[in-house]
């Protein structure tokens, strides 16, 4: 018998090889995004994980240094498109803290009820994607129904959905219509439902369960190395939230709790998504309250949806640039970007949906920031991964990905 | 904790060799010879009064005009447990951007170092991988210097005079 003929050149050490070379993405339906991990798997077991970034990087930070302020604000939304208003707001709130504009209580209220609002969304996307992940499609149509009425809202309060570019500085565009509040009444009756049914077909589900405890683990000591914020630092048992610790927007005024886990696997960082979907609930209710009492005590707050000091920042309303000779030329040199802002170094941090949104932000008294840098929650925690999904099995590596709701734009800024 | 127990606690171990001592909106802010980063930062993290262990953000500013310290590297450190946040600088010059890395003290700092690296140059020492991260591997230059502008240095339409930097 004579010996094999190889016509194909193999590299050196393939045959001794036993493991495999697997390409998971960059385009993958699993991944939810574009990022590419090369994994080194024996059988169904995850030895190593190389991942690499940077697929749709946009160079932001770089064109956010010739950008009048007003117009880095749809830069943010484009870093976690699932939750667009909490970036767009903690942006306004930098600069607000940049040059001393405090914000009148109702404003605080609005913009709590709209990032309570986008959390869910962002949540509800996460967790349902979870179940799509393990095999369950259900829940995701019907959640998904709940996060269309979310964006209603959007629609209604700013004109647009998903990039939203909501709010200005110094507060509102303009002020919330009746039909807004209606639809968030309408919502909030509608969400309690949802989320309960959601809950009812995933939390005690066995096969959900089953796949998802003790997958794609962390301890606290490794998050809090890793520089792990948000749901899934909360998921290994640390109760660090921007919300608590350092109040932004009168969040001290409220009453709410943080869900923590214990293990920091997928289903923790489901459940403590989860328990802050009903946290967010009952925040947009304690808003609305807070709303109501004040247009009771103050029939003038009714009209308040910016901060009078923020003038400058603030573009008129449409009527009276078009009727009105100052509010033009307001209007002229904040879209021209004439508006000097003072000089200062400024680190200001919001609890967004993945986390810790930091935006450090470096002004020469220009028109533009001479240095903005963001702090993207995802970018940070997604280089856990490979620790993570190691020695695991290859579903639960695709599972551990989703529950960490890894957004490719927040990644890749 | 307050700010002053913080430079209190720094000026004892360290001397004169922190400078620059601010407080921008609240947040303690100092500069440390480039050399001393990590120490500083190891004292930071294991003294058992200061405690701040959890890095928040890594990342570099350019400053052309500053002759010799042209690359500033800022690290923003959190103590989770007294809620106290604080500011960390160091500068060091463009023609040797030479800085220890922080990765083995804080697994955080691996890509957010390779990201500084990709965009500015800073040559962290020490570092497992410092590889380019979110620009492609064959760029031959550091976009985030000030040397290079945002926009297209031969269009002559624009006039920079009145709409630009």
């Amino acid at each position: 018998m004579s010996e094999p003929q190889h016509h194909i050149k193999l590299a050196e050490e393939s045959l001794q090889k036993q493991t495999t070379t697997l390409n998971l993405g960059p385009t993958h339906p699993a991944t939810h995004g574009v990022f590419q991990n090369i994994l080194e798997i024996d059988g169904e077991r995850v030895l190593e994980a190389v991942p690499t970034i940077g697929y749709i990087h946009r160079a932001f930070e770089k064109i956010a240094e010739r950008r009048p302020y007003y117009q880095i604000t749809p830069l943010t939304d484009r870093l976690n498109y699932c939750s667009s208003p909490i970036n767009n707001m903690g942006w306004h709130m930098t600069i607000e803290k940049l040059l001393g504009i405090k914000t009148p209580k109702r404003v605080d209220y609005l913009r709590i009820i709209i990032m309570e609002l986008s959390r869910i969304a962002d949540h509800l996307v996460c967790n349902s994607v979870i179940g799509v992940d393990t095999g369950a499609l259900t829940v995701f149509t019907y959640v998904f129904q709940l996060r269309e009425m979310i964006y209603e809202v959007f629609e209604e309060v700013c004109g647009s959905r998903l990039t939203t570019n909501i709010g200005r500085v110094g507060g509102f565009e303009r002020n919330f219509t009746e039909a807004s509040f209606t639809k968030i009444h309408h919502l909030l009756t509608l969400l309690p439902k949802g989320l309960k049914e959601f809950e009812i077909l995933l939390n005690r589900n066995r096969i959900f369960m089953d796949r998802c405890i003790g997958a794609g683990p962390i301890s606290a000591e490794r998050a809090l190395n890793y520089g792990f914020t948000g749901p899934n630092l909360r998921a290994a048992g640390v109760d660090y939230d921007v919300r608590v610790a350092s109040p932004y927007c009168s969040y001290e005024e409220f009453d709410f709790k943080i869900p923590v886990g214990t293990n920091g696997d997928v289903y923790d960082r489901y459940l403590v998504r989860e328990g802050e979907m009903w946290q967010s609930v009952s925040i947009i209710r304690q808003a609305l309250e807070k709303v109501e009492a004040l247009e009771k005590e103050f029939p003038d707050q009714k009209h308040v949806f910016y901060a009078p000091e923020a003038d400058h920042f603030h573009l008129p309303p449409k009527e009276d640039v078009y009727t009105k000779m100052e509010a033009l030329i307001f209007h002229f040199k904040m879209i021209m970007g004439e508006i000097d802002a003072l000089p200062g170094e400024v680190y200001h941090s919001v609890e967004g949906g993945n986390g810790e949104v930091g935006y450090y932000l470096i002004s020469d008294g220009g028109r533009t920031p001479y240095r903005l840098h963001f702090r993207r929650p995802c970018f940070i925690y997604y280089q856990a991964y490979p620790e993570m999904i190691k020695d695991g099995l290859l579903s639960d590596a695709i599972i551990t990905l989703s529950s960490l709701n890894v957004i490719a734009g927040e990644l890749d800024a | 904790m307050t700010n002053e127990f913080i430079k209190q606690k720094l000026t004892d171990k360290f001397g004169e060799q922190i400078t620059n001592w601010e407080e921008p909106y609240g947040m303690l802010t100092f500069t440390v010879p480039a050399a001393q980063n990590l120490k500083v930062m190891q004292h930071l993290y294991d003294e058992e009064t200061l405690r701040f262990r959890f890095l928040t953000d890594l990342t570099a500013v350019h400053f052309p005009d500053r002759k010799g310290e042209e690359l500033s590297v800022v690290y923003h450190l959190h103590n989770l447990v007294d809620n106290a946040r604080i500011r960390m600088k160091i500068f060091v010059p463009i023609e040797t951007p030479d800085v220890f890395t922080a990765s083995q003290l804080f697994s955080a700092a691996n890509w957010m170092e390779r990201e500084t690296y990709d965009f500015f140059g800073v040559n962290f020492v020490g570092h497992p991988n410092l590889i380019r991260i979110l620009n492609v591997d064959e760029m031959d230059y550091f976009p985030m210097r000030k040397e290079y502008p945002m926009e297209d240095p031969t269009r002559i339409d624009k006039d920079d005079e009145m709409f630009g930097r």
